[in-house]
């Protein structure tokens, strides 16, 4: 279990975190929203125990992250931002290195070492100089690192960075396959990550944790949520007749589609379609949307901002 | 204690291999046994004093240091820092001691090596002369003490910086400032305004003074505490600092 009680940390006058709290239970897949300088990453730079909090503290598996850092280490798995190496030594030695500082000896870290990099499909740049790698190996000699003992904590930011379609669909099997009875915390840009591989979102704005719910959760917090974008072939006509349904809040015309949006638990798309059915229109494509994310963070993190600028 | 020293061990094993994967541990070699025995001959006048001791060879080596030693020693933090790799090796379960440390003597044991390799200056004394072999032996222990000294100088001020750099040079003149201290240039300049005493502080803080009898084979208990003070300052303040502004 991880508790973080009050988390704050200042550089200079600049508020970087400022007081989160929040706990995650065995199980959880969270995952860490926000804009650049949210300060995703300072957060689990206090959690790893590398960057001491200004004030508050975490409690990780019972381990107080200021006076039991060496305990808290042991349980965590972290993938750095940027994961960062040591580009000189070749992937297995390094591997290896890792596994001698988690206090692996001879045969066993090797055997922990090339394990690791099997999970990340590395067997075949075993023997290659880390800084020859191209990025996305490299991120994912990252991965191997921090996955190699098994940690009960896996914390990993922007893990799939860098990363091709491929090697992100199996970064994310890795992290799905990982997840029963352990905790996983990433950070990521990408939203349709969080709903893929996470069963909980926060999201971080301003050093502040602005929203904390479940990713359906957060998508149904949607303007788009329940709303009924469709195409036909005259839009004008078509929005007008649509706007004048009782179930329709508001119209929008875009490109060449329409999107109604619906009164609170209205039946919206059975009225659409019923009027698509009277009218008689020609409809090319016709969809109920289940929410944006990407609607939903913009507007919960340019709340934020509008706020910093009033004060 | 034995925890202790598997992370250190491990932390130095790794160091050292790194000197061997990259340039410069060979080039480092090289030049340092070039200069030693450039200064021993040209400079020191090993002909033609006509003994067969390596007082010339051993006396110029607190200058060779004064360069070389930073130059290894620049790249022990701020290259940590630099790369993000500090982020990596503080969040594994290693203390800040154990790195430190673990750095420090794979260094230590590399410039060991390094000193080791000027061995035929060594052979060509024997073969010329017959030499005080004891006090030749005492002289490279007590040389590889300075070395340490000003590796620890070195390492502490890499800690400070992300610039490798300013890290040389501000190591250059803080050990040049140690070396300096006894020489009665310096001396004269502090006797008109402190009191005896601290003048003689100031003068015992010099590593040249406490290299001077080492040079001549002279193993004085009181220059080994002394060199084993000056490392143990320096690696504290490494700590200090890290602990403090590791993450900055
Ligand atoms: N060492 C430092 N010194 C000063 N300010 C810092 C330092 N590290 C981070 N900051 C500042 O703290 C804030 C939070 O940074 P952080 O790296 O946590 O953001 P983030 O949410 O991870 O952003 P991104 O999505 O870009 O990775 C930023 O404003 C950043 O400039
Ligand atoms: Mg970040």
């Amino acid at each position: 279990m991880i508790e973080a009680r009050s988390l704050s940390r200042h550089y200079g006058d600049l508020v970087a975190v400022d007081g989160i709290s929040f706990t995650v239970e065995t199980g959880q897949v969270l995952g860490f929203l926000g804009p650049n300088g949210a300060g995703k990453s300072t957060t689990m730079k206090i959690l790893t125990g590398f960057l001491p909090p200004t004030s508050g503290t975490a409690v990780i598996n019972g381990h107080d992250i200021i006076s039991d850092s060496l305990a808290v280490r042991r349980e965590i798995g972290y993938l750095p931002e940027g994961a960062p190496l040591y580009g000189e030594m070749s992937v297995i030695k390094f591997l290896q290195f890792v596994a001698h500082a988690r206090g692996y000896r001879r045969a066993e870290a090797n055997s922990k070492a090339t394990k690791a990099a099997d999970r990340l499909n590395l067997g075949h740049v075993l023997q290659q100089r880390i800084d020859t790698l191209s990025k996305g190996y490299k991120r994912r000699v990252g991965l191997a690192q921090a996955v190699l003992h098994d940690p009960q904590v896996l914390i990993l930011d922007e893990p799939t960075d860098g990363l091709d379609p491929n090697q992100k669909h199996e970064v994310r099997e890795l992290i799905s396959t990982m997840s029963e009875n352990r905790i996983i915390v990433i950070s990521t840009h990408i939203l349709e990550e969080v709903d893929a591989l996470c069963n909980r979102a926060m999201i971080i704005a301003g050093g502040k944790l602005v929203a904390d719910d479940t990713p359906t959760g957060l998508i149904e917090r949607s303007r788009y949520h329940n709303a009924v974008t469709l195409s036909v072939d005259n839009l004008q006509a078509a929005a007008s007749a649509l706007s004048n349904l009782p179930e329709a809040a508001k119209v929008e015309v875009r490109d060449d589609e329409i999107t109604v949006f619906p009164e609170p638990d209205s039946q919206l798309l059975a009225s659409v379609n019923r009027v698509i059915a009277e009218q008689g229109w020609q409809v090319n494509a016709l969809r109920l949307e289940a929410g944006r994310l990407d609607e939903v963070f913009r507007t919960i993190t340019s709340e934020v901002e509008q706020l910093e600028e009033l004060a | 204690m034995r925890t202790f020293l598997q992370g250190m061990h491990t932390v130095m094993r790794r160091e050292l291999a790194a000197y061997f994967a990259t340039p410069v541990a060979w080039v480092f070699i090289v030049i340092f046994t070039v200069l030693a025995a450039a200064f021993t001959f040209y400079l020191g006048g090993f002909y033609q004093r006509g003994l067969a001791d390596l007082e010339p060879f051993f006396r110029f080596h607190p200058w060779l240091y004064l360069f070389l030693v930073p130059a290894l020693a620049m790249r022990l933090w701020a290259e940590e820092r630099k790369s993000g790799t500090i982020e990596l090796l503080l969040t594994l379960p290693i203390t800040i001691s154990q790195a430190i440390v673990g750095k420090f003597l794979a260094a230590w044991l590399f410039l060991g090596l390094a000193l080791a390799l000027t061995f035929p200056i060594w052979f060509t004394v024997n073969y010329l002369g017959d030499p005080d072999n004891g006090s030749i032996l005492a002289a490279y222990i007590g040389s590889w003490l300075m070395a340490g000294a000003f590796l620890a100088i070195g390492s502490c001020i890499s800690a400070l910086t992300r610039n490798q750099v300013v890290a040389f040079i501000l190591a250059v003149v803080v050990s040049f400032g140690f070396l300096l201290s006894g020489l009665p240039l310096v001396l004269d300049a502090f006797r008109g305004w402190l009191s005896q005493g601290f003048v003689d502080g100031i003068a015992n803080l010099s590593l040249i003074a406490h290299f001077d009898a080492i040079s001549r084979g002279v193993l004085d208990l009181r220059d080994l505490i002394y060199f084993a003070l000056v490392i143990g300052f320096w690696l504290l303040a490494n700590l200090i600092i890290l602990q403090l502004r590791k993450a900055d």
